[in-house]
């Protein structure tokens, strides 16, 4: 023992290890962690894996890798489970994760530890951040199911929930996911990570604990083959993934057609921005908790910073010498900022593209002082004279090592902040609110804090825009991930009717006297097809009624850029998108009988009801265009935190062949309201309707570009626009294969899809019209202000 | 004092490295509270930090009621701030508190009882805890107290001065108290606790060090709202930006609300991790308090017996 005397002078901080002794006797008495089923703890039938605390690199246990059987019986015991469980009263269910949460807390100490065993990550994190969050999660989703009749009226759960969670934050992870199906009124099969299964058995052991009816929650350990066993089987009616972008698109992948609903949350590489009117010491605390927190193993660390040119030299300077106080090392030890990366695996990885870094001319930081001996030990760092074009720059390190860019203007800051394929969060640094605000208005990404940064709360929703995945954890919008309004039970949507036959048409034809020449409608410009072809369109008792344009790839292209020019409209104000669409609605009436007459001619049933439901529907969602509103949320005190529904984008809305004015309208209305630029492809077998309405748009001060309309085979076109990468979400109405075929195809840029596969009576202001499509139609943005004078 | 580094001289007064600071307070709360969840000390460690934070107490009485008595057994403490046998037991020969605080009619009784044992006595001075009398008569005051053997003088800024943006006029006014100090060491009294905005604290403090004081101090311990840890972590950030600036090493007191042994290593952690250890050192920091010495002993004792200690074992100030 030193010397009292002589560490006065040093004054270092010596030692302080948290004690393991119970997390290290429970673990002891598991020598294979099993999986739960059905209330039960079944030893794994397969084979196991060695489960390795990565800070001293010593095997703890091993952990099953769940077999396919093994899955077959959790997801068994889930749907048995589900209709006790979905039928109890709200307020039965908030009891069970009122006490789950409590019994959460009460094993806060012993958790917090076996965490750090298992993961590496600090006891401070796990003590100060992970568990008192998950005990938060559970107390706020037992709200939810108390309040779920009133707050959800017509909404039901889904069924059994596949859920697949990441090694980063095991059990808070685990809460994301299971505390909102559970609150639904869902049950769950949860797989977590191979590297991690630690906490999730003792949750089972909670579970169990407080009496949770058998088959309720069911955790199968395991792989990357036991996750896919759960997202593809066939009881499960909604898969939950959080974790790599790329086994994201394998899930789309495996799950297109099958009817399941998705929500993704998955990759990033977060910009952190830092104007030169920030609080620099505050800015360089806030990169401390964005890339060093959990050893920067975070989908939303701030892990590209851009800071503004004036002040770039004194932010660096200040970030190295802040970053050589961090302490690494030991995660049981109290005054260590950063523990081990997961595994060693990780590491190398982490290593591979920091040198990686280095070849490509950028200069890496890294903290002084020597690592631990043993364990999966990385320095923090970052790198200086990195470029946009670097791989660093672009692809996630997962890992406590950020890249960085200097700026010269806001509008510069907006644009490389947004040059990213994903769009999780960003974090933005100014003492100037108008600034602060308007990035956080301009930068695209599904969580942003301002002069903060990684605040969560169970009441914020968190999830990303593009391809960092989509659907929301936490908060009213988590909830909906896992609700439905059951849908009026339809006949699966046929084939459409007519071909898109190239060749002239021989049979009858109703000729007009002067022969009309229906074309495509681009970039606000009548517009030939690229290819030179139309079909022929039949009408009643099949003769032909004329020739609409046939569409290819190269039109889905044009439209799409002519969308992507039109970005204004969501700019403008809700009012004036209204005024338009009500706009829209005058003139469609003025010309009423025009299209009841093309509407007859096409052989549609209700040929005056349809266009009367259509101006009907373009004044609802005028009105809802300034009515949808976002939400402050009640987080922490003194912050607002704001939940605003923003547009996607660019949408591709495929219309059903059925009802050709108004499902065509019906889809394309809600986008417009809530500010969507639109492509949208017509009803393959009454196309010629769309011909009309373009005339209608002309006159009604649609910007040129805002609507976008094809004609042509639907299947192709949608299959085009589910590829294409700057779409940023389809809808697709047509039939189950049509469905598999454009989820699949989405998982590129990881769009989200909206497939309808089931005929709708669109007269029907319940099945055609509704909130359902003006959420649809947006995602959720989540903006942090911290404020205080 | 004696330092390893020159005595600090100021500079011209220069707006251009404050005024366009603004700080953040949600940021600065989080760093607040996150910091001493970040850090610990136990075992030998915290008795040397304890140990330690004695050397730096400025041990003080400001009280109305004060006399040459009540001053005389606060020097008794001062120059024996822990019992015999845990000194002993710690194997530590010497520990004094780094020095007594007193009002300036007490300097004379410090002087006599504190002689021979090297401990300074410092002196609030300039009308001390408002500073609203004309400033011919706080500048006497101060040479008063430096004639009456003060070699420490705790000023207070005019508060009105930074709260209507005077900052020429306010670093007039502390230059001139500075010269007045002599060889006396200066700290500057914030009363952060009126200034209320962090941006305010930021920029007094800019000031006070451009004008020559040798500490820069939160309180006066008669505001409503004592030292703080966002003020302090401003104050310190304030410190660091004017020695990467000029090289100058400026010191730093938190007064007033710091009474446990827990708060004496909650603050030296704050200046290990914002500063250096450099700055855990009584010739940069100092803490202004009364209380917190019996805390310390306490747990000095509790390290040494292992058992938890009570109040009347140890000598009251």
């Amino acid at each position: 023992m030193p010397k009292v005397k002589e560490l006065m002078e040093t004054m270092e901080y010596g030692p302080a290890p948290e004690a393991s002794t119970e997390a290290r006797a429970w673990i002891a008495a598991r020598p294979v962690i099993g999986h739960y089923i059905n209330g039960q703890f079944t030893a794994p039938e397969g084979e196991t894996a060695e489960v390795v605390n990565p800070a001293t690199d010593e095997v703890l246990t091993r952990v099953g890798l769940g077999t396919s059987a093994e899955v077959d019986a959790a997801a068994r015991a889930a749907r048995l489970a589900f209709p006790q469980w979905a039928a109890l009263p709200g307020h039965e269910r908030a009891r069970y994760l009122y006490a789950i949460a409590r019994h959460v807390q009460k094993r806060e100490r012993f958790l917090s530890v076996l965490e750090v065993l298992d993961n590496g990550k600090t006891i401070r994190e796990t003590r100060d951040i992970d568990i008192p969050l998950v005990a938060r999660h559970f107390y706020h989703h037992a709200g939810w199911a108390e309040v779920m009749e009133t707050e959800f009226p017509g909404h039901a759960p889904l069924g059994v929930c596949g859920q697949v969670i990441p090694w980063n934050f095991p059990l808070l992870m685990l809460a994301w996911k299971v505390a909102p199906a559970l609150a639904a009124g869902n049950t769950v099969v949860l797989k977590p990570a191979d590297l991690t299964p630690l906490t999730a058995y003792a949750f089972a052991e909670i579970c169990a604990e407080v009496g949770l009816p058998p088959g309720v929650v069911n955790i199968v350990q395991g792989d990357g083959a036991t996750g896919a066993a759960v997202a593809g089987h066939p009881e499960v009616n909604k898969v939950a993934f959080t974790g790599s972008t790329e086994v994201g698109r394998i899930i789309r992948r495996q799950i297109a057609g099958s009817g399941k609903k998705l929500s993704l949350e998955l990759g990033g590489k977060s910009p952190f921005i830092v104007f030169e009117d920030a609080d620099l010491d505050a800015a360089i605390e806030g990169v401390v908790d964005a890339i060093w927190f959990n050893q920067g193993e975070v989908c939303c660390a701030g892990s590209r910073i851009l800071v503004q040119e004036g002040v770039a030299p004194r932010f660096f300077a200040k970030l190295g010498a802040r970053m050589a106080t961090l302490r690494v090392g030991d995660p049981l030890d109290k005054t260590m900022d950063m523990g081990a990366v997961v595994s060693r695996r990780q590491l190398a990885r982490i290593d591979a593209l920091l040198k990686t870094g280095e070849a490509e001319g950028a200069t890496l930081h890294r903290a002084p002082g020597a690592l631990p001996e043993r364990g999966a030990f990385c320095a923090p760092g970052f790198f200086t004279g990195t470029a946009p074009a670097h791989t660093v720059s672009q692809a996630e390190i997962f890992g406590p090592v950020a890249t960085t860019l200097t700026f010269r203007t806001p509008d510069e800051a907006i644009s490389l902040a947004n040059d990213s394929r994903y769009g999780l969060a960003a974090s933005v640094w100014s003492e100037n609110i108008n600034r602060a605000i308007e990035v956080a208005a301009k930068v695209k990404a599904g969580v942003v804090w301002i002069n903060a940064t990684n605040l969560f709360d169970a009441g914020a929703p968190f999830g990303g825009y593009r391809e960092s995945g989509f659907g929301r954890e936490g908060g009213r919008a988590g909830m909906g991930e896992y609700l439905a309004r059951p849908a009026a039970p339809g006949k699966p949507r046929p084939a459409p009717a007519a071909l898109t036959e190239v060749a002239p048409f021989t049979g009858p034809s109703d000729r007009p006297a002067i022969d009309i020449t229906a074309k495509l409608y681009i970039g606000g410009k009548q517009a030939r097809a690229d290819g030179g072809q139309s079909y022929a369109v039949l009408g009643k008792g099949g003769v032909a009624i004329g020739q609409a344009a046939l569409a290819n790839r190269k039109d889905v292209r044009n439209a799409v850029e002519a969308a992507g020019k039109a970005g204004d409209w969501g700019g403008v104000t809700a009012h004036n998108r209204a005024q338009v669409l009500y706009f829209l609605a005058e003139n469609l009436s003025q010309r009423a009988a025009e299209f009841t007459a093309a509407l007859a001619a096409a052989g549609s049933p209700k040929p005056a009801e349809e266009v009367e439901a259509t101006i009907r529907r373009a004044f609802w969602y005028a009105a809802q265009a300034d009515k949808f509103d976002g939400a402050v949320t009640a987080t922490k005190s003194a912050h607002v935190t704001m939940t605003l529904h923003e547009p996607f984008g660019t949408m591709g809305l495929v219309a059903p062949d059925e009802a050709p004015l108004l499902g065509l309208m019906s889809l394309i209305l809600p986008a417009l309201a809530m500010g969507n630029r639109v492509v949208a492809v017509a009803s393959q077998s009454a196309p010629l309707i769309a011909a009309r309405l373009y005339q209608v748009f002309e006159t009604s001060d649609i910007p040129g570009g805002v609507v976008n309309l094809l004609t042509g085979e639907r299947d192709a076109l949608a299959k085009t626009l589910a590829e294409h990468d700057d779409v940023a979400a389809l809808w697709y109405c047509g039939g189950a294969e049509g469905a598999a075929m454009v989820e699949a195809a989405s998982a590129g840029n990881l769009k989200p899809v909206w497939p309808d596969t089931t005929l709708r009576d669109w007269l029907n202001p319940s099945q055609g019209q509704g909130r359902d499509f003006l959420h649809r139609a947006t995602q959720v943005k989540t903006v942090w202000l911290p404020y205080g004078a | 004092m004696t330092h390893d580094f020159p005595r600090m001289t100021g500079t011209a007064f220069t707006p251009d490295w404050f005024e366009s600071v603004s700080v953040n307070r949600p940021a600065a709360e989080r760093r607040a509270a996150s910091l001493p969840a970040r850090r610990t000390v136990k075992k030998e460690w915290q008795a040397a930090w304890l140990a330690r934070a004695i050397t730096c107490i400025d041990l003080t009485t400001l009280a109305g009621d004060d006399t040459a008595g009540r001053v005389q057994r606060l020097c008794a403490k001062a120059r024996n701030p822990l019992r015999a046998d845990l000194l002993e037991a710690l194997d530590l020969q010497e520990l004094t508190v780094g020095a007594v605080c007193v009002y300036p009619t007490m300097v004379p009784h410090a002087v006599k009882a504190l002689e021979g044992s090297n401990i300074p006595v410092a002196s609030v001075a300039t009308g001390f805890p408002a500073g609203l009398t004309p400033l011919p008569l706080r500048l006497a005051e101060i040479r008063y107290a430096v004639e009456q053997g003060a070699q420490e003088i705790d000023i207070v800024i005019t508060r009105e001065l930074a709260l209507t943006g005077q900052w020429q006029a306010l670093y007039d006014e502390i230059r001139q108290m500075r010269e007045a100090c002599g060889p006396a060491h200066m700290k500057a009294i914030l009363a952060t606790g009126d200034l209320k905005t962090l941006t305010n604290v930021y920029k007094a403090s800019m000031v006070a060090m451009q004008a020559g004081s040798d500490f820069i101090k939160t309180s006066t311990g008669k505001e409503e709202v004592n030292a703080t840890l966002p003020v302090s972590l401003t104050m310190l950030r304030a410190l660091r930006d004017f020695r990467d600036l000029t090289g100058q090493m400026v010191g730093f007191k938190p007064a007033g609300g710091l009474k446990t042994a827990k708060d004496a290593m909650t603050w030296q952690i704050l200046m290990k991790e914002e500063l250096g250890t450099r700055w855990m050192m009584p010739d940069l920091f100092r803490i202004g308090a009364s209380s917190m010495l019996g805390d310390i002993e306490r747990q000095l004792e509790h390290h040494v017996t292992g058992r938890y200690s009570a109040a009347n074992r140890h000598a009251q100030a």
